[in-house]
């Protein structure tokens, strides 16, 4: 007895469907009934969301490829302009019935074109009796598009006046979609994880994939048999953390994880990506560095207190401020002025700095190495504000190999 | 070239053989130039060696299309090769450009460069890509003229699927060549060859764009084999915080370090600078500016070899005897033909002046009037110059053999601090030479040996004939140490005294035992491996006196050291503040008139009407009154055009010196120094500090 009952479909076919999509069987029948035979008008739109590989492009792949239903699968981020979007669904469209593999190009401007050479195509497809479905994968896209776009295809059978349902596969909710006119509501399905573990089932899959030579062994040697999981499972356990820690992160990756099982060796020799964090600066880029982080995460009050030789005794609780008692490392670095910046340059480095061009110019690689970020327009030359984007580990090295004590100068550590 | 020739020449009013220099100039740079490129090729082999394997490797992988489960998975991730450049960006250009040539030689003909400021957006991006894919298609074929036609229809429309379209049938048609073609072809290139894009600065990319492209791609890497290879200028760790898990997850990222730049720098100085085979020498203070600029402000290896090419300009352009500058027997050939005026050039050096000096009153007289005994007398300096070059740089390379065996390294660690060290100064006259020399008589024996072998090596080596009785001593101490060995005698004396230490653990006693022992050395006859030891220090130190003098000492080191720092300095390390404060400050600077020529302080009557208004801002606070300046301003210029005193005793300011005033004020205001201000009326805010 098949889980899926649908007159129209034989039921060898169902069965086979029902043996592609395991766990999906709710969401498939109830898509079945939705769809209803071929020549009847379904819904305008479906909008279908869940997590990350849930099975949603799988799911709507195999039901419109095991059914042989005329349909038109798109995915929203390789069509990155509304243009591109509705060529290639025009192009795919073309494709449909004809024997040869690639449609030749429409060109096609704007959404009303599209209207129209969708209703010559159809005709001309002699697919008026059937319902076309379109599939635009990774529908969040669209809400970069221009506005017509999604509302347009909201409606698409009631402005073409043709048998089509548009389904949008995306992985967040409806609400953050709701256009603000043309709005025609889709019938929302959603698709659960597949387990409250699995969250992903790719990387489940890549990582099974990379460590089953691995699990197999005891058995290929003889010392269990397939069945006795809990031997097998003691034998890869360890093995799977160390491939949790760097082939999951992509730390290494899958090839170099590959040729370390092959060897047999310890991935110890072998470091990843996040071991190489140090970085080699020029010596006055390093006090930039350094002064910068100072500018993001003191208050500007306590340069004062820090820099200036003669400050008197100034006890932190002094001269805090009620808003200041959290930790400036929790709230992320502050934004402060150029003039700040060399100014604490200056007085943090021993011997005299020339504001020379290159200093000025190294300020601006740091912004290209992303390590500082300006704040603000970068057209703006007027008095232009920065941000210290570094981490306290990675600054704290840095301060080392100067052999500037910087945790005596930050606010937080007072 | 004709211009620049005629600047050489104008350019000094002493314009000896300016075209002869000019040209000399111009052959020696492109020698060092190729010479800088060969050194690059070579640093760069190895890395790039670990690319191609990578890249064959990962190719293989695509090509097998093997139906295994797990290589399917595998398959469908894009290789990726994160290479780590350093934050010296201005080199990373060289260093692309010699690997897409190195990949376009070996690997395939799809190399792509993409720069971040090129790619605001994933349309721009695909752009870019296609457009230098379809001219490398061109290059293949550049016969048929249909293609290109139907390449630039293809460039409008842009998509991953019409890339890979275009990849199917490129490779169709190599497949269809002819064997003879396809087999010179597939020599070159592999079948199927891989498209390799390289993103130059992955920091400056923006996240969508590239999680965008990944994306897509990776949803066609089945259907071309895709390489990426991003260019990382801080540390691989950027991979993660521009791509969020579920991108990364797409790509099969391998690790590639290139050497670091300080490495660079040290082949460069030991190849171009270190050696003889270069006539041009930089002297001390320009080597440490070059030096000071790379290590303080830019890591730059590029820019390091673009100040010595200056330094090699500004020398045959500013000094007239540098056509001296040149290989040794050219040099000599060029000195019979020099003028009377490079003669009395040759006599005016400081150096020769000194050489002179400690000549005998004859000579000092033939020296001074006789050109032909001149010319003979310098072929003679110019060869002693030679060979004192010669014999500095392998004594210097021995001294740092020695030197980096010790503890702190008193004489820096690299070949260039000692190089500089020994430039500018007798440097056995320095502090750090002296403990330098003490820690090397405190030497291990097998240390010491190993490092007199290494010595033996660089004399032998070394070019110099004059260094055969060098080898042949220090030969003869390495078979003294090796006869020690034999005969070694046991030192029971020291080595009780020394368990007599260790038992001690009052402090009288113990500095009554030191004390002790002390006396006991300095009165116990030294060891024959003592002896031996200060006797190889003695001759190391005597090799150092008489080779490592200062060049500065050299008769005609003027012709080939090019020592005007200040002017390398101004050039490469600009300071645009302090050039601007010295515009306003002191017009004559710049303007050169003599009627702007005054004393610090007081205020030119006759100076531009911005450098006024600038010195009277100086003396002002944080907030400046207009008014209060203004009048300042009228009374400093009507002092000077000594307007009748009515006028000014009407207290009304002329139109045109408001003006004049208010012209002065905003173009202050441009330069940046004062912005109009809301805290107080009639009053601008200054935003510099400090005065005069």
């Amino acid at each position: 007895m098949p889980n899926f009952e649908h007159p129209e479909y034989p039921e060898a076919t169902l069965l086979h469907l029902e043996s592609m999509v395991p766990c999906r069987e709710s969401q498939v029948s109830s898509l079945l009934s939705i769809f209803g035979e071929r020549q009847h008008f379904s819904f305008p739109s479906i909008f279908i969301y869940g997590h990350t590989s849930c099975g949603k492009t799988y799911v709507m792949q195999t039901l419109l490829e095991t059914l042989e239903l005329p349909h038109v699968f798109v995915n929203c981020v390789e069509c990155f302009t509304s243009r591109l979007l509705l060529e290639e669904i025009l192009t795919q469209l073309q494709s449909l019935s004809s024997e040869k593999k690639h449609g030749s190009h429409v060109p096609c401007d704007t959404f009303n074109d599209f209207v129209r050479l969708f209703k010559q195509e159809i005709i001309t497809q002699d697919l008026q009796n059937q319902t076309v479905y379109i599939v635009l994968d990774k529908a969040e896209q669209l809400r970069e598009m221009e506005a017509n776009v999604l509302p347009g295809f909201l409606r698409l059978q009631e402005m073409t006046d043709r048998n089509v349902t548009v389904i949008f596969l995306s992985e967040i909710v409806w609400e953050l979609f709701r256009p603000n006119t043309g709005c025609l509501e889709p019938f929302t399905l959603y698709f659960s994880d597949y387990s409250i573990v699995c969250r992903d089932l790719k990387e489940l899959r890549h990582l099974a994939a990379l460590n089953f030579t691995k699990y197999c062994e005891p058995v290929v040697r003889g010392e269990a048999n397939e069945r006795d999981t809990r031997r097998l499972w003691k034998n890869i356990e360890s093995h799977l953390k160390k491939a949790m820690q760097t082939v999951y992160l992509r730390e290494i990756s899958s090839s170099q994880w590959e040729r370390i099982q092959k060897d047999d060796g310890e991935p110890g020799h072998l470091k990843g990506l996040s071991a190489h964090a140090h970085v080699e600066l020029p010596y006055y880029s390093k006090f930039l560095l350094i002064a910068a982080y100072l500018a993001s995460y003191n208050p500007a009050r306590t340069d004062k207190r820090f820099f200036l030789k003669h400050h008197g005794k100034i006890k932190k609780t002094n001269f805090l401020k009620k808003h200041e008692k959290t930790s400036n490392h929790l709230l992320g670095p502050k934004p402060f002025p150029l003039d700040r910046l060399l100014a604490i340059l200056y007085s943090i480095v021993d011997n005299k700095v020339a504001p020379t061009a290159n200093i000025f110019s190294q300020i601006t690689s740091l912004v290209t190495l992303q390590l500082l970020t300006l704040v603000g327009h970068d057209d703006q030359l007027d008095g232009p504000k920065y941000k210290c984007t570094v981490s306290l580990d990675f600054i704290r090295a840095i301060a080392r190999t100067v052999n500037f004590d910087i945790i005596k100068y930050l606010y937080d550590f007072l | 070239t004709t211009t620049l020739t005629d600047y050489f020449s104008q350019g000094k009013n002493d314009s000896e053989d300016s075209g002869l220099r000019f040209a000399t100039c111009q052959l020696l740079w492109k020698q060092i130039n190729s010479e800088t490129e060969k050194i690059q090729e070579e640093l760069n082999k190895q890395l790039f060696d670990n690319l191609i394997h990578f890249l064959r490797q990962s190719h293989s992988e695509l090509q097998t299309k093997k139906t295994e489960w797990m290589c399917r998975m595998k398959s469908s991730e894009i290789p990726t090769a994160a290479l780590v450049l350093g934050v010296n960006v201005t080199d990373h250009d060289m260093t692309f450009k010699s690997l897409s040539e190195v990949l376009q030689d070996n690997v395939t003909p799809y190399v792509v460069s993409l720069q971040a400021k090129e790619c605001p957006g994933i349309k721009h991006l695909l752009q870019k890509l296609m457009g230098q894919l379809m001219d490398c298609n061109v290059d293949v074929d550049s016969s048929e003229e249909e293609e290109c036609v139907n390449i630039s229809q293809k460039k409008i429309r842009c998509s991953m699927a019409s890339l890979s379209k275009w990849y199917e049938s490129v490779t169709k048609k190599t497949d269809s060549e002819t064997p003879s073609k396809k087999r010179t072809s597939s020599s070159r290139h592999w079948q199927s060859p891989p498209i390799v894009v390289i993103f130059k600065d992955m920091e400056s990319f923006t996240t969508k764009v590239l999680q965008d492209f990944i994306v897509i791609s990776s949803q066609h890497i089945r259907e071309f084999p895709l390489v990426l290879i991003f260019g990382i200028a801080t540390s691989p760790m950027i991979i993660h915080r521009l791509l969020p898990h579920s991108v990364s997850s797409l790509l099969c990222i391998e690790l590639f370090q290139s050497l670091s730049c300080k490495e660079h720098l040290a082949t460069v100085i030991d190849k171009l600078l270190l050696t003889t085979q270069f006539p041009f020498k930089l002297s001390e203070k320009v080597l440490q500016v070059l030096i000071n600029i790379f290590l303080y402000h830019d890591f730059s290896v590029q820019n390091f070899i673009k100040g010595f090419q200056l330094s090699i300009v500004e020398h045959f352009y500013s000094q007239p005897l540098s056509v001296l500058c040149c290989q040794l027997l050219e040099a000599k050939k060029r000195v019979n033909s020099l003028s009377h005026n490079q003669c009395e050039n040759i006599r005016s050096l400081p150096s020769f002046r000194r050489y002179v000096e400690s000549q005998v009153s004859e000579k000092q007289i033939a020296l001074l009037t006789e050109d032909s005994f001149l010319k003979e007398v310098t072929q003679t300096l110019l060869e002693d110059l030679h060979i004192y070059h010669e014999n500095y740089f392998t004594v210097l390379r021995c001294l740092h053999v020695f030197t980096t065996s010790l503890p702190k390294y008193p004489l820096g660690k690299q070949i260039r601090e000692l190089h500089c060290a020994c430039l500018g100064k007798s440097v056995w006259e320095t502090e750090e030479y002296e403990s330098a020399i003490q820690l090397l008589r405190m030497l291990a024996k097998d240390e010491l040996v190993a490092i007199l072998q290494k010595c033996a090596e660089i004399f032998i080596s070394s070019s110099g004939k004059q260094f055969s009785n060098t080898v042949e001593k220090l030969e003869e101490f390495l078979a003294r140490f090796q006869n020690l060995e034999e005969t070694s005698e046991v030192q029971d004396v020291s080595v009780s005294s020394q368990k007599e230490l260790q038992k001690t653990t009052d402090l009288y006693h113990l500095q009554k035992t030191l004390l002790a022992l002390k006396e006991s050395k300095r009165s116990k006859k030294l060891t024959k491996f003592e002896m031996l030891r200060f006797e190889v220090v003695d001759f190391i130190d005597s090799l150092v006196r008489s080779y490592l003098a200062p060049a500065e000492m050299q008769t005609l080191n003027e012709v080939v050291y090019f020592n005007t720092a200040n002017t390398l300095r101004e050039h490469l390390n600009a300071a645009p503040r302090i050039a601007l404060h010295t515009a306003l400050n002191n017009p004559y600077c710049y303007l050169k008139n003599q009627t702007l020529k005054s004393d610090v302080g007081c205020i030119s009557n006759t100076a531009p009407d911005i450098c006024i208004v600038y010195k009277l801002h100086l003396e002002c606070g944080r907030l400046i009154n207009l008014v209060d300046w203004l009048e300042a301003f009228s009374t400093v210029v009507t002092a000077v055009e000594g307007t009748d005193p009515d006028a000014v005793a009407t207290d009304q300011v002329d139109e045109i010196i408001h003006a004049r005033f208010i012209r002065a004020v905003s173009e202050l205001e441009l330069l940046g120094f004062i912005k109009p201000s809301k805290q107080k009326t009639d009053h601008v805010a200054r935003l510099t500090w400090g005065g005069c």
